[in-house]
């Protein structure tokens, strides 16, 4: 397989990439518990989208891990889980958004960087998909990879201390060309980063 | 203007409207099989619209009862659940689309059946969607009143008995607000046949929030919610 892209996303930053249909896409975490939010859409047509509510139905199960087909917004596989040396990734717990980081933390919290301001820029940035300029109302509730959010029977919800470590890796197989748009988390209220940002590595081979 | 209004949205069928803040909408259960999904926006702005993470995270819950609040993307309450005798909700399952129903179902169509034919939430919404321009890009997570759908230890998700008829919901807006309803099945339900029962909506003026309301002090984030909902930048 040929070499696509390879490149270190350092903390708090975006990126943004095309994968061909059976194309590896892999994301390392590089120095451990980095919560990567992340978003995949269909290139040809970025209405058709990722879908957490319809991948955790399809699976009967909260958490993603090797196996997991994520599913796409009009019922069809975007890409699968082929492998995963972290065990675990959420796809609940959303992604950061200043205005959020008030109502979590504190009203005086809404400078701190966060998710959704890194996947806003990149969509204004980053150029028209298909035809057309993507924006706040594509951006659906995204995967958490490397992030622990567990669920319990009685209905509980919590942002735990990781379970990924460094050099642990997820790595998906796309089964229609998609764009990936990334967020290296800038979270620092919660230990989804560890309390500590850092890199990670996305390579991609076709 | 009428005070209340209240009709029976029948197994199958949906509808939309602007529930106008410090309004209340009740969902009565006609039966142990219904099942509303329910999406929610902010009304003249629908960019802004329900966000099942923030609101779960925020909440450090996987469900809805009373007490809770369902949060925009943009950290403002748009619906408190002011009163729950079925005690779970899910919203984390999504709803069946025109695939999935066929699958289960089969197909009765408009033309077998007429208006007993057999409809599917996703279709429905986008119809409601469609009244007020919007469309498939507006498709968020949505609520499924009267819903249980637990999860295990290892994260697996089964649904569960949870409602019987005369079972009530009630939200309250914060915000005037779009609400899009569709009473269909629910895609994790275990009936083979396509039979829901109907829902009775109330609508009515309700007084507005104060400072000991219980859905603004069940947690310190409700009540930050709530604070920027009630602001002059609201």
């Amino acid at each position: 397989m040929s070499l696509l892209f390879d490149q270190v996303v350092p903390a708090g930053d975006g990126f943004r990439g095309t994968l061909p249909t059976g194309s590896r896409f892999r994301i390392t975490d590089l120095e451990g518990n980095q919560a990567v939010d992340t978003l995949f859409y269909s290139l040809d047509d970025p209405t058709e989208r990722y879908d957490a509510a319809a991948t955790m139905r399809a699976q009967q199960r909260v958490y993603l891990t090797t196996g997991t087909r994520l599913i796409s917004s009009r019922g069809r596989t975007l890409l699968t889980i082929t492998d995963d040396t972290c065990g675990q990734h959420d796809t609940l717990g959303g992604a950061c958004a200043c205005e959020t980081n008030q109502v979590r933390y504190a009203l005086d919290r809404r400078h701190m960087h966060a998710c959704r301001e890194t996947f806003l820029l990149q969509l204004a940035t980053g150029g028209p998909v298909a035809g057309r300029m993507l924006g706040i109302r594509d951006i659906a509730h995204n995967i958490n990879f490397f992030m622990n959010v567990p669920v319990t029977p009685q209905g509980g919800l919590s942002f735990a201390d990781g379970i990924s470590a460094p050099g642990r890796f997820v790595e998906l197989t796309a089964a229609m060309d998609c764009l990936v748009l990334i967020s290296n988390c800038p979270q620092l209220n919660n230990p989804c980063n560890g309390w500590n940002p850092t890199p990670v590595r996305m390579q991609a081979w076709a | 203007m009428a005070a209340s209004h209240n009709e029976i949205l029948r197994g199958g069928d949906k509808t939309s409207f602007v529930l106008p803040q410090h309004h209340a909408l009740t969902l009565t259960a006609g039966g142990s099989r219904t099942a509303v999904a329910l999406f929610v926006f902010r009304a003249g702005r629908t960019s802004e619209r329900y966000c099942m993470p923030d609101t779960l995270k925020a909440q450090h819950t996987a469900f809805l009862t009373t007490g809770r609040v369902l949060l925009s993307d943009m950290g403002r309450v748009l619906l408190a659940v002011t009163e729950d005798t079925c005690g779970w909700h899910d919203t984390i399952t999504g709803h069946q689309d025109a695939t999935g129903s066929a699958a289960r179902y089969g197909t009765r169509t408009y033309q077998q059946a007429r208006n007993g034919w057999i409809q599917n939430s996703r279709d429905n919404a986008l119809i409601e969607f469609g009244k007020w321009e919007l469309g498939e890009r507006d498709l968020h997570a949505n609520l499924n009143a009267f819903v249980k759908v637990v999860s295990d230890d290892q994260g697996g998700l089964s649904w569960q008995p949870n409602v019987a008829a005369g079972q009530r919901l009630t939200l309250r807006a914060a915000l005037d607000v779009l609400v899009v309803l569709t009473n269909t099945p629910h895609p994790l339900d275990p009936w083979a046949d396509y039979a829901p029962d109907p829902v009775t909506l109330d609508i009515r003026a309700v007084p507005p929030p104060g400072a000991d309301d219980p859905c603004r002090i069940m947690r310190p984030e409700n009540a930050r919610a709530y604070e920027l909902t009630e602001g002059v930048l609201a």
